[in-house]
């Protein structure tokens, strides 16, 4: 990650399509820096593209075990496109559980793309609503990370960034696997074997890394990972997880406001510093 | 070729797209209150720190019980992970320590998949 990319200044007022926006009260990007933003996106994004695609292939293997055919299991990652209510689905059909259960079941494993789609709201507001449609369609646990740090290193919006985290890294791999999966699933080895389960983990604790530049970052963090553990242990662990990124923010804004990165949003309005050195 | 599920797949699109859209799409997200801003700009390292917990210390629910905690060597290598990242900024060097540390364990036997 290079140090001239800002990180502590999320400004959210870019209106124009493309990241360098005069109009929008901002000064045009510089391009190296803008380049680089996304070229740190793609590398960030790898480990993500071999996470989506080894979990893709496993469920279109599910899939077909269950008794799906090649066009049903494709149509659910392109159509419904959430992992873990696709898996908890596909189990559920072989179990033979009525739909209601499997519809019920995948709205609260979904629940908490709406905190991730709240969180992007204000930086994506500028864009027309036919791309926010498409947008919110390709919103996953991996485009959110990858997007948040992505405007938060760049100090704006950048759409052409959103979409190759929606749908570069996550997207492709995800549905070009599901095929091949549900097409020739028998030789594909376990990606637990290989250690590709760690991969999601260990980039959303990454990415978190790279938004936790402020003790409010910090404080939200550390409490939702708290309730996250001890309401996934009580409750379930997706309850955790919205509950962990619900409560967690509240502690992180009762932590009073210091520095920079620690400022509301609405008294932010430093441009894009290009030129600190590497 | 059987298409019946497709329509499941619908059904389960029309459940998940509204948590991912109305946010987005409403009018109202324009015009939050700076307070409201601050907590959404936290909800980013919250929800994605709590999914790597989640994730290294919950064994979700099986026929045998409710969720259990779990320490084992997916924490350390996700530890190892998160060091990296903040010491070299590189997430990708990260992420395949984890890998490398998860799947040597299991090689080794250390550690069950």
């Amino acid at each position: 990650m290079r140090r001239d990319l800002r990180q502590d200044v999320p400004a959210l007022t870019a209106p124009s399509d493309t990241a360098a926006g005069p109009a929008g009260g901002l000064p045009p990007i510089d391009p190296g820096v803008l380049k680089a933003a996304r070229r740190q996106l793609v590398v960030d994004g790898t480990g993500l593209v071999a996470s989506a695609f080894g979990f893709g292939l496993v469920f279109g293997l599910t899939a077909r075990s269950s008794g799906f055919s090649p066009i049903e299991a494709i149509a659910f990652s392109v159509i419904v496109f959430a992992g873990a209510s696709q898996f908890a689905a596909a189990g559920m059909i072989a179990g033979g559980f009525a739909w209601p259960a499997i519809v019920v079941l995948t709205a609260l494993v979904n629940a908490r793309h709406l905190l991730y789609s709240a969180a992007l709201a204000p930086w994506l507001r500028s864009q027309s609503f036919l791309k926010r449609v498409v947008m919110a369609h390709l919103l996953t646990d991996e485009a959110f990370a990858l997007a948040s740090v992505h405007f938060r290193r760049l100090g704006r919006v950048d759409p052409a960034g959103y979409w190759i985290a929606g749908i570069g890294s996550t997207f492709i791999p995800w549905n070009l696997a599901t095929i091949i999966g549900v097409l020739g699933g028998q030789f594909i080895p376990d990606p637990r074997v290989l250690g590709l389960d760690i991969v999601f983990p260990a980039a959303m604790a990454g990415l978190a890394v790279g938004l936790a530049n402020g003790r409010r970052e910090v404080v939200a963090a550390t409490v939702g990972v708290v309730c996250a553990v001890v309401i996934g242990l009580l409750v379930d662990s997706r309850i955790g997880i919205v509950a962990g990124g619900l409560i967690g923010p509240f502690a992180g804004l009762a932590i009073p406001a210091r520095a920079v990165a620690d400022a509301p949003l609405a008294e932010i309005d430093e441009p894009l510093d290009g030129g600190m050195p590497s | 070729m059987s298409t019946g599920l497709i329509g499941l797949a619908v059904l389960m699109a029309l459940v998940t797209y509204p948590s991912r859209a109305i946010p987005l799409l409403a009018p109202g997200f324009d015009r939050l209150p700076p307070r409201a801003l601050e907590y959404l700009r936290l909800v980013g390292p919250a929800v994605l720190a709590s999914l790597a917990a989640s994730q290294i210390f919950v064994t979700p629910a099986g026929a045998s019980g409710g969720p259990t905690f779990h320490v084992g060597i997916e924490w350390l290598a996700v530890a190892a992970s998160i060091t990296i990242v903040a010491w070299r900024r590189n997430l990708l060097a990260g992420i395949v320590l984890a890998v490398l540390i998860v799947a040597g364990a299991r090689a080794l036997g250390l550690a069950g998949a």
